[in-house]
């Protein structure tokens, strides 16, 4: 898709207001934990202001060669993950289609048997030696970024009697400014737990749920390597400026 | 039929969960080695101009008990009310900041400069304030506040102005306990609940 508005606006109006209708609910009875820890009372509606215009910047000094390789990145390239080889790609925009350039990707994941570097995960699948289940990389010009990783595997947690996690990797986004602040999760095509799912069911809208599932990506995936699946994120946008300061008096 | 729009729909949230840790703070779970550069670890290098101050506190479900799982990130400008990047912005505050509920206690510790006022678009300005970013298991929307300050004038806030129920208003103000401390919870629901934004 072309911006057919580029060069017309400079997008430094306030951020446009977040639809929360595609967004989950906050109190969803079918995930137990949201229940005592969701607001009753409305939020405080404002239009932004610097407070959430500006945000954070990353400098590509702080970030290693492996950051985004989590096949290698735990031992520093010593010894690879074990689980199916993929390539998570895409890009960031927001939206006004417009690329979100240099911005902080970071991802977190269970390994290929479906259990977390954390000491608060206790299941039977035990830990790989070499994956630690987490890494980041900058979007480039074109805000698009890449991970090489492993399929993480689906897992059981405690909700109700018999709930299991779909695959998925859990995505942390900055953009440029403090309120397009966002944490997803990515699942992948054709997963049936994605139906059976509590969290993934918390988005009411099915249309907003499906554009978290990232395709199979052949076109992408390297013969002989790796598989690819692709997932864009598209964070809050701004308005344009022409009619943003109010003529005194009006 | 219509036109169509270009616009794009932003992605859905999904709760950080239980090991948001792994993620955004590798070290708090035992698992540091793995970056050369933890990001977030201070708002602030040394040589920050302006007062030095410790902002405790807990957060709190609508049950009184503590998280022991909350992840927040906080952003600020510097003690003028530049935020970074902006011209003449003091080069000592990055003012983004990603702290963690103690696993043992629940308390947090954010160490930090203290914020000037910030300019608003339309003329004035705002109080002195902290934006945070609060996220966990069984938060499905990472939820938005401020911290204000009590030993500040937030007479003339355009946000704090905004709140219908006076008593509300307290929920964002941080308490003075001691010289550069200051105490502030968050109540995610219930009696006290704070004020969330939609902002």
């Amino acid at each position: 898709m072309t911006d057919l508005y580029a060069g017309m606006r400079a997008d430094k109006g306030p951020l446009i207001p977040r639809n929360r209708e595609i967004h989950p609910d906050p109190y969803d009875p079918g995930y137990k934990t949201s229940v005592a820890r969701s607001p009753n009372l409305p939020l405080l509606a404002m239009e932004s202001g610097q407070s959430e215009e500006t945000g954070p910047t990353f400098g590509h000094s702080k970030f290693g060669q492996y950051d985004n390789n989590l096949i290698l990145n735990w031992n520093r390239g010593a010894a690879p993950a074990v689980g199916e080889r993929i390539m998570m790609h895409g890009r960031v925009v927001d939206e006004n289609n417009r690329a979100v350039p240099n911005t902080l990707v970071e991802i977190w994941q269970a390994n290929a048997g479906g259990r977390y570097r954390h000491k608060k995960d206790g299941y039977l699948a035990p830990l790989d030696p070499n994956f630690g289940g987490c890494g980041r990389t900058l979007t480039d010009e074109n805000g698009y970024y890449q991970f090489l990783t492993i399929r993480p595997g689906a897992y059981p947690w405690p909700n109700r009697g018999n709930d299991w996690r779909p695959m998925h990797i859990h995505v942390s986004v900055f953009g440029h400014s403090f309120g397009q602040r966002l944490i997803t999760q990515m699942y992948f095509e054709g997963d049936p737990l994605i139906n059976l799912c509590p969290i993934a069911a918390t988005v009411k809208d099915r249309a907003s749920l499906d554009r978290l599932v990232a395709p199979l990506d052949m076109a992408h995936s390297r013969p002989l390597d790796f598989l690819a699946y692709k997932f864009d994120i598209v964070l809050r946008g701004r308005r344009q400026t022409m009619f943003e300061n109010r003529i005194e008096g009006m | 039929m219509v036109q169509k729009l270009e616009t794009l729909i932003e992605s859905a949230s999904q709760t950080a969960g239980p090991y948001v840790h792994i993620g955004l703070m590798p070290s708090y779970t035992g698992n540091g080695q793995i970056y050369d550069h933890e990001l977030g670890h201070s708002p602030i290098e040394d040589g920050a101009k302006g007062e030095i101050i410790e902002i405790t506190g807990e957060v709190f479900d609508g049950t009184g008990w503590a998280l022991r799982d909350a992840l927040i990130e906080s952003w600020q400008p510097d003690a003028a009310g530049n935020f970074p990047g902006n011209e003449g912005a003091d080069p000592a505050v990055s003012g983004w900041c990603r702290f963690a509920a103690d696993a043992d206690s629940g308390e947090f510790t954010l160490r930090t400069v203290k914020p000037g006022k910030v300019a608003l678009r339309g003329g004035g300005f705002s109080a002195p304030h902290i934006s945070l970013w609060i996220v966990a298991r069984g938060i499905n929307i990472g939820l938005q506040t401020r911290i204000y300050f009590e030993d500040e004038d937030n007479s003339g806030d355009p946000l704090l102005s905004r709140i219908e129920q006076a008593p509300r208003v307290q929920t964002l103000i941080a308490k003075k306990v001691a010289d550069g401390k200051y105490r502030y919870n968050i109540r995610l629901q219930g009696e006290g609940e704070t004020v969330f934004l939609d902002i």
